[in-house]
């Protein structure tokens, strides 16, 4: 039988919030013994910088969902350094590593920024990648600073989206503005904004249905969701952040650069870094994009959402 | 459309191989060494490429291939066995217990598409005449038993469910005495999505296992995964011995290399794919049949099971008669586009037509539905006397139909001109100038 007593003490047990970065660590340290990492037998043993070197160095890279065009770019930078300043050890070669890692990355770390008035966050990103729990998590720190926080069910399509976001409002003790099950989202948004003003709101996070950045009719509603907000709450502080999830590969570009497109990103959410995906395909999508990563995901509960910070993620990534 | 960037990509390389005539060992270097970086931009792991390709090479590189007098063609073939072998030969189904009912249990990643593809089989199942019962066992993600019940509700599925207070090991045990007791012959287990790594969740899996002894368990697995599948596939497989995979989310642009991955980590055949959020859209995979269209072969039989499906069988019959008479009025025309939409949607369907996948308008068409949309207004603008005897519609009476569809008069003239061609067609296939596979099909296109 299980080894919990019963299904409370088993739920909690899954929410519990461990430090922060172990939980990010204890995920990327459970990778490292993954039959498929070997970035630490890479460097640690005195290796010639040869051939045979480079192609592992191009395997640990591909496996971390770096993608193709990006690790080929960044070996052909690296083999460049390593003629120039004559690097001849594995040793002097990670520290040029790291910093060409750091390049392809942002510098700062990323984070949201609330003015004085009312904020909306859009958030976007194809089915499943974690909006509804990431918009659960922001809600819930802000909350805990004191914002007045509503949330927007503009999520008028999936089964039980509206279910959802009650579950976690009734939770955190939030204010939620939801119609019924089809109607239109920008309807939904629009009524979102009056509630926000009337209540003195601090913070509007609007959850929106997953769609994949493929379906043009899906996206069509999505600007209309957007211009709706855009123009509505002219004198609103918003952002659109677009969720990504770490275990996907390179359809992560397809999907930022398709969603920028159409609504115009200012941040990423980086999602279930908790796993043993190592999330590499920001770097790619940094390298194309230039769009912020501002925060990651790191579990299911409340309290797993941190600032993504980008020292942290190659340190992580590498370590 | 499914594995179609993967496809475009593999084709090219080994059209640029065909265009040379003898092969020298570089020559085949060089077009593998692409065919390895088409496969590792879909997304498949790394050391699943490093084999195939050294595999491919070995026998590419062989005598009998460099000595032919097709060696491309040959070194095509190679690959397209190899691809095929990886994702596993022929379609493999579901097992279905001698001693009902069947339990099938759907595990994978959070966000992976459980729930919906719960709700896919249990349509499909239907539609076969079964009569299968869903289980809500997803106890910790909110709403997600709502969710469940929601789609019950509008496939006219039943669901069990003990709300979330309960231990999903007892919610299933209940479910499963519950079905014996009335008459289900399948049941489809819902479980919460979990990581591969998260110790305590594993054995909640394992323990449902033991206690339930299940048929069937399928992983979902996400499409657009990256490497990572391979870990999250392997882990799962050894935890809990898993029969077959189902792919999720293959309607958007993923190359979708998950699917060889996991093949190749865990041996165990995908047996379905889900190609949108629709709840039919969802279909057996056929392995040969895949690779095929990776590389351009088109898939033909996919396409024609499809509109055997679709098309009603007495109907057919009808129109089978009136066709060999040569009647062919815009009433049959408007039946077949009916049945057409039936098939699902236009851009799938042409995919699978031999050398258009890899037709690169096609990709930006996305084949419009409101066109058909158009061409049904245009007919039911038209009186019955018309739909009969289309010769008699004339400019005046071309004019009122166009107003009256919202349509312009262009458009008619054009639907006029694809139904006179259709109507010849017609007659050439009842003289028997062209018979082929579409012969009974008619498209009206
Ligand atoms: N392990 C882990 N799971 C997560 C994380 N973020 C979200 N999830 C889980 O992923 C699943 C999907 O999350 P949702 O928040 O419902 O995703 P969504 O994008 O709103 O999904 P749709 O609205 O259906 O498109 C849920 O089971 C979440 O608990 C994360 O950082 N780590
Ligand atoms: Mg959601």
């Amino acid at each position: 039988m299980s080894i919990f007593k019963n299904v409370e003490d088993k739920k909690e047990a899954k929410e519990t919030e461990n430090g922060l970065f172990e939980k990010l660590k204890d995920g990327l340290n459970k990778t490292k013994s993954g039959i498929f990492s070997k970035i630490n037998d890479l460097f640690s043993k005195d290796k010639e910088l040869d051939d045979k070197f480079f192609d592992e160095l191009e395997e640990v890279l591909i496996q971390a969902d770096i993608g193709v065009h990006t690790t080929m770019k960044m070996i052909d930078d690296l083999k460049v350094k390593v003629k120039k300043e004559e690097i001849e050890n594995t040793e002097e070669f990670y520290k040029v590593f790291k910093e060409e890692l750091s390049e392809f990355l942002q510098e700062e770390k990323g984070g949201l920024i609330l003015k004085k008035g009312l904020n909306i966050i859009i958030v976007v990103g194809v089915n499943g990648s974690g909006k509804t729990t990431t918009i659960a998590k922001i809600a819930s720190k802000y909350k805990k600073q004191n914002k007045d926080v509503m949330i927007a069910a503009c999520d008028t399509f999936r089964a039980a989206a509206i279910d959802q976001l009650e579950v976690w409002t009734n939770r955190l003790g939030l204010r939620l503005v939801a119609q019924k099950e089809g109607s239109d989202a920008a309807a939904v948004a629009y009524d979102a904004i009056q509630s926000a003003r009337s209540k003195d709101v601090d913070l509007l996070i609007i959850d929106t249905a997953g769609r994949l950045h493929t379906q043009k009719n899906l996206m069509e509603e999505l600007k209309k969701v957007k211009r709706v907000v855009y123009k509505e709450a002219e004198e609103a502080h918003k952002q659109l952040l677009l969720i990504l999830d770490a275990t996907n590969g390179q359809n992560a570009i397809s999907q930022a650069k398709i969603f920028d497109k159409a609504v115009n990103i200012d941040g990423i959410a980086l999602t279930k870094l908790d796993g043993t995906a190592k999330g590499g395909i920001v770097i790619a999508v940094k390298d194309e994009l230039d769009i912020p990563i501002k925060l990651i995901g790191v579990g299911e509960g409340e309290n797993d959402l941190q600032v993504f910070d980008p020292e942290q993620f190659v340190e992580a990534l590498f370590s | 459309m499914i594995f179609s960037g993967l496809a475009e990509k593999l084709q090219d390389t080994l059209k640029k191989l065909s265009g040379k005539g003898k092969l020298n060992e570089k020559d085949v270097e060089t077009a593998l060494r692409e065919v390895k970086l088409a496969l590792l931009e879909a997304d498949v792991n790394y050391k699943v490429v490093k084999n195939l390709i050294s595999r491919i090479k070995k026998r590419a590189v062989g005598q009998e291939v460099m000595e032919s007098l097709t060696p491309a063609q040959q070194v095509v073939k190679i690959v397209n066995e190899e691809l095929t072998n990886l994702m596993g030969g022929e379609q493999s189904e579901v097992n279905i217990s001698s001693e009902p009912p069947t339990l099938i249990m759907l595990v994978g990643l959070q966000g992976s598409g459980k729930t919906t593809t719960a709700g896919k089989l249990s349509k499909m199942f239907k539609k076969q005449g079964k009569t299968p019962l869903l289980v809500a066992g997803d106890i910790y993600r909110p709403a997600a038993i709502k969710q469940l019940q929601i789609l019950g509700d509008r496939l006219e599925v039943p669901v069990f469910s003990m709300g979330d207070k309960q231990d999903p090991v007892d919610i299933i045990k209940a479910g499963l005495s519950k079905a014996k007791t009335a008459g289900h012959d399948i049941v489809i287990l819902d479980t919460a999505g979990r990581l591969h790594i998260d110790e305590e969740m594993m054995e909640e899996l394992k323990e449902i296992k033991n206690e339930t002894d299940p048929d069937e368990i399928l992983l979902v697995v996400d499409s657009m995964t990256g490497q990572d599948a391979v870990n999250v596939s392997e882990n799962f497989d050894k935890s809990l011995g898993i029969n077959g995979v189902i792919l999720t989310k293959l309607d958007g642009d993923a190359r979708g290399g998950a699917a060889l991955s996991v093949k190749a980590v865990t041996g165990k055949p995908i047996k379905f794919i889900g190609t949108g959020e629709k709840l039919d859209n969802f279909e057996p995979f056929h392995p040969d049949r895949m690779s095929n269209r990776i590389l351009g072969m088109g898939d033909v039989l996919s396409l024609i099971e499809k509109a055997e499906e679709a098309i009603d069988k007495e109907k057919a019959a009808k129109l089978e008669k009136r066709l060999k008479n040569n009647q062919f009025t815009f009433d049959d025309f408007l039946d077949q586009l009916e049945q057409l939409r039936d098939m699902g949607p236009l851009d799938q369907i042409m995919g699978m037509l031999p050398g258009m996948g890899n037709m690169k308008q096609l990709k930006n068409l996305q084949v419009d539905d409101k066109q058909l949309d158009h061409i049904e207004a245009i007919i039911n603008s038209m009186t019955k006397e018309e739909r009969n005897d289309p010769d008699i519609i004339n400019g005046s009476r071309r004019k009122r139909i166009a107003t009256g569809s919202g349509t312009s008069i262009q458009e008619v003239n054009r639907l006029l001109k694809q139904y006179r061609q259709t109507k010849k067609m017609i007659k050439k296939f009842n003289s028997g100038k062209a018979k082929g596979l579409m012969g009974n099909m008619n498209l009206p296109f």
